[in-house]
């Protein structure tokens, strides 16, 4: 611990965006645009089965007939759909079976990033997905897993190997016609990871994909599908980022995550895409779409994120609580800084009943940033006892952010309880003055300030997340005063 | 150790301190008495470079340095502490994690390595059994929910353990019960060294039966109106302000 809290501090003190490098990898692109020919395109080079390809039509014709969805606390210039790159793979040799396959520049990027696949296949702990640009690079510890029966391949892998799982479950929690941003990810989505925990299985290992634009001009569509079958667990950690450009890049991504009987499935994301420059240039629009279903009894799902990238953010990412008695989970600490825009939140849809939800959101706005919480609490007519607590903190630093709260409560059960309580703050002159008075610096100070209240929600990501984590926020944070 | 000539401090444009004289020398401690709103917090935020304070006039050298000049933070990392009057709140930091973020800071400052963990924590334990805190005092966040009293303490348990060659104490003694005064004045004696200095702001005598001072000085309206050895202390108390507006 004594090493780290000092990197913290070391980090505070340098503080770039220290993803933003590019890796010079040769790249095969589809055309820019999209029409129907792209879609066939993609699907081609994926070597997919038809049922696919008519479901990503499917989606792109009902996409066609939608327009851009402008409720949200949001505001930037119309998105140009056909100045978009929508699949870029690096080249290498298909599948490679093993990391000696793998081209090296690509295995360095990862290392660079801190995800050393090698490591991760010496050490045991966490095994990896990591995905580059539109394809799934490479998967760690697969055959470990296997023994357990646990499939965690990369998307494009299932669709060959898992087709029957895969065609059951997808689309089951995210409709291809459920947003905007969802049916355009139906039609184009080029890869992602694919998790299967059989009957009575408990995952040993956390199980992890790592997300990294590196094309200019390309948009990222990744597809992640989840299912634990009855009484299974897994925990499942995400982390993303890109490198720096002045235009703005399109992350448009769906999870979703099917708990059977008895399931639990934890879910926690690290998300760090670029964020833009100081003066608002550049950055990833991430407009993504999780959500999870709680289909049997007794089941639960959790979410806890870290939000501190994108110069966009808009994501909900929800629990349908079907089966009795199930659960539901979102802890999430949001951060803006200089030009950076968040709506995040949640929705609970509680169909079970004594089924039970809990949303702790702590937004830290900086800068000139808007920090938005938006959440729908929903307890339908025949969902006894069911029981709902929110709480949305919100953190100013300076006097020209903004933080909002949107929360929607729909209980129309008599017997059911729902709870929403919210605070908003500031990091006082005096609290900053004293620590200062001890000998931490003001931008320490803030590191520290800002752990504390994020704490409720960091601890609960697994160990080696909440490290990373702790460090985002007070880079994040960075340059933030004065 | 500390050298304040003619020192003036004003607060949006209103002159608070007016020509303040006051040398501290290593190994004394000083008292400063005197009612209230007569600049003695003032003096105690200006030392340690709280922002808002103007200073008109004056200088303050502390270890040969032109103290004006130093940061908040370098001042703190120079050996400069302020026990705070109203100690802040803040909420989830634990007091474990503030004071070995403070102390590691205040030794990259010295150009140290962080201190070993276990040493940290033997440092933790020594300190609080000297000062009869509670085990469990080091897990709560910093002031979060304390009472009165466990503020004050804290306060004096930051100060144990950061070790400070100059200790400002700013109405420690306000509202404690006698053991929590007593806490207070072990904290205090146990600082006090050859190499080591404190100035205790009081409104009352009565912690000056457990900390004797060297001197003691009356802050009356902006200036030190008066100066002597501890038997100033019983006089003023017997007296009250009063002795002092109408000897002016």
């Amino acid at each position: 611990m004594e090493k780290e809290s000092n990197h913290i501090i070391d980090e505070v003190t340098r503080g770039e965006y220290k993803y933003g490098f590019y890796t010079d990898i040769e790249t095969e692109t589809a055309p820019k645009g999209l029409n129907e020919d792209t879609i066939r395109y993609i699907s081609a080079k994926k070597n997919e089965p038809e049922w696919l390809l008519e479901f990503r039509l499917k989606a792109y014709r009902h996409w066609i007939t939608m327009k851009e969805p402008t409720w949200a606390h949001l505001s930037y210039p119309a998105i140009d759909f056909q100045d978009i790159i929508y699949f870029a793979a690096p080249k290498q040799k298909k599948s490679p079976q093993s990391l000696d396959e793998v081209d090296p520049e690509l295995l360095n990027t990862f290392n660079k990033l801190g995800i050393s696949l090698e490591e991760q296949k010496r050490l045991s702990g966490v095994a990896v997905d990591a995905v580059m640009d539109s394809v799934s690079v490479k998967t760690t510890f697969s055959d470990t897993l296997a023994k357990l029966g646990i499939i965690f391949c990369s998307f494009s892998e299932a669709v060959q190997k898992h087709s029957d799982l895969v065609k059951q479950y997808l689309g089951s929690v995210v409709p291809f016609t459920d947003n905007f941003y969802a049916s355009l990810n139906s039609a184009v989505f080029s890869d992602g990871s694919f998790c299967y925990i059989p009957k009575g299985v408990r995952c040993p290992i956390e199980l992890s994909t790592y997300f990294r634009i590196n094309a200019a001009r390309t948009g990222q569509f990744e597809r992640t599908l989840i299912v634990a079958d009855e009484g299974a667990y897994v925990s499942y950690m995400e982390g993303c980022t890109a490198p720096q450009r002045d235009e703005n890049q399109l992350h448009a991504a769906i999870v979703e995550i099917v708990a059977l009987k008895d399931a639990e499935v934890k879910y926690s994301t690290v998300q760090n895409w670029y964020p833009g420059d100081k003066d608002g240039k550049g950055g990833i629009y991430n407009f993504v779409t999780k959500r999870g279903i709680c289909k049997g009894n007794h089941a639960k799902i959790s979410w806890t994120q870290v939000e501190t990238g994108s110069a966009i953010t808009w994501k909900y990412p929800s629990v349908i609580l079907m089966g009795d008695h199930s659960v539901g989970e979102f802890y999430s600490v949001a951060v803006t800084n200089n030009h950076q825009q968040a709506d995040t939140g949640t929705k609970m849809i509680h169909l079970g009943r004594g089924s039970k939800s809990t949303i702790i959101s702590k937004g830290i706005s900086a800068g000139q940033s808007n920090n938005s919480y938006r959440g729908l609490v929903r307890v339908v007519k025949r969902a006894d006892n069911c029981r709902n607590f929110s709480q949305c903190d919100s953190l100013l630093l300076g006097d020209k952010c903004g933080a909002h709260t949107f929360p929607y409560i729909r209980a129309e059960n008599p017997t059911s309880i729902v709870e929403h309580e919210a605070t908003t703050s500031k990091i006082s002159d005096e609290q900053l003055f004293y620590c200062q008075q001890r000998g931490i610096s003001a931008e320490s100070a803030i590191g520290l300030i800002v752990n504390g209240y994020a704490k409720e929600v960091l601890q609960r990501l697994p160990m080696e997340f909440a490290i990373e984590a702790q460090k985002l926020l007070s880079v994040s944070l960075e340059g933030s005063i004065g | 150790m500390l050298k304040i000539k003619n020192l003036s401090v004003a607060i949006k444009g209103k002159e608070i301190l007016k020509g303040i004289n006051l040398e501290v020398n290593p190994g004394e401690v000083h008292a400063i008495m005197g009612p209230n709103g007569t600049g003695k917090s003032t003096l105690a935020y200006v030392i340690g470079g709280r922002e808002g304070y103007e200073v008109t006039s004056g200088e303050i050298t502390y270890k040969g340095m032109n103290l004006l000049e130093l940061s908040p933070e370098e001042r703190a990392c120079e050996g400069i502490f302020l026990g705070f009057q109203y100690p802040v709140e803040i909420p989830g930091v634990s007091i474990t994690s503030f004071l070995r973020t403070a102390i590691n800071e205040q030794r990259k400052y010295q150009g140290l390595d962080p201190v070993p963990p276990a040493e940290f924590l033997a440092m933790m334990e020594e300190n609080k059994k000297l000062l009869d805190l509670q085990d469990k005092l080091a897990n709560r966040s910093v002031n979060e929910g304390f009472s009165g009293g466990e503020k004050k303490k804290n306060e004096i348990f930051q100060m144990a353990m950061l070790q400070p060659s100059l200790a400002i104490l700013d109405e420690t003694d306000s509202g404690l019960d006698i053991d929590a005064l007593r806490v207070v004045a072990t904290g205090v004696n146990n600082l006090r060294r050859p190499d080591n200095s404190a100035i205790v702001i009081t409104h009352y005598q009565r912690l000056l039966d457990y900390i004797i001072p060297d001197v003691v000085h009356v802050l009356y309206d902006g200036r030190i109106v008066k100066s002597g050895g501890k038997e100033m202390a019983l006089e003023l108390e017997e007296k009250g302000y009063e002795w002092i507006k109408n000897s002016l």
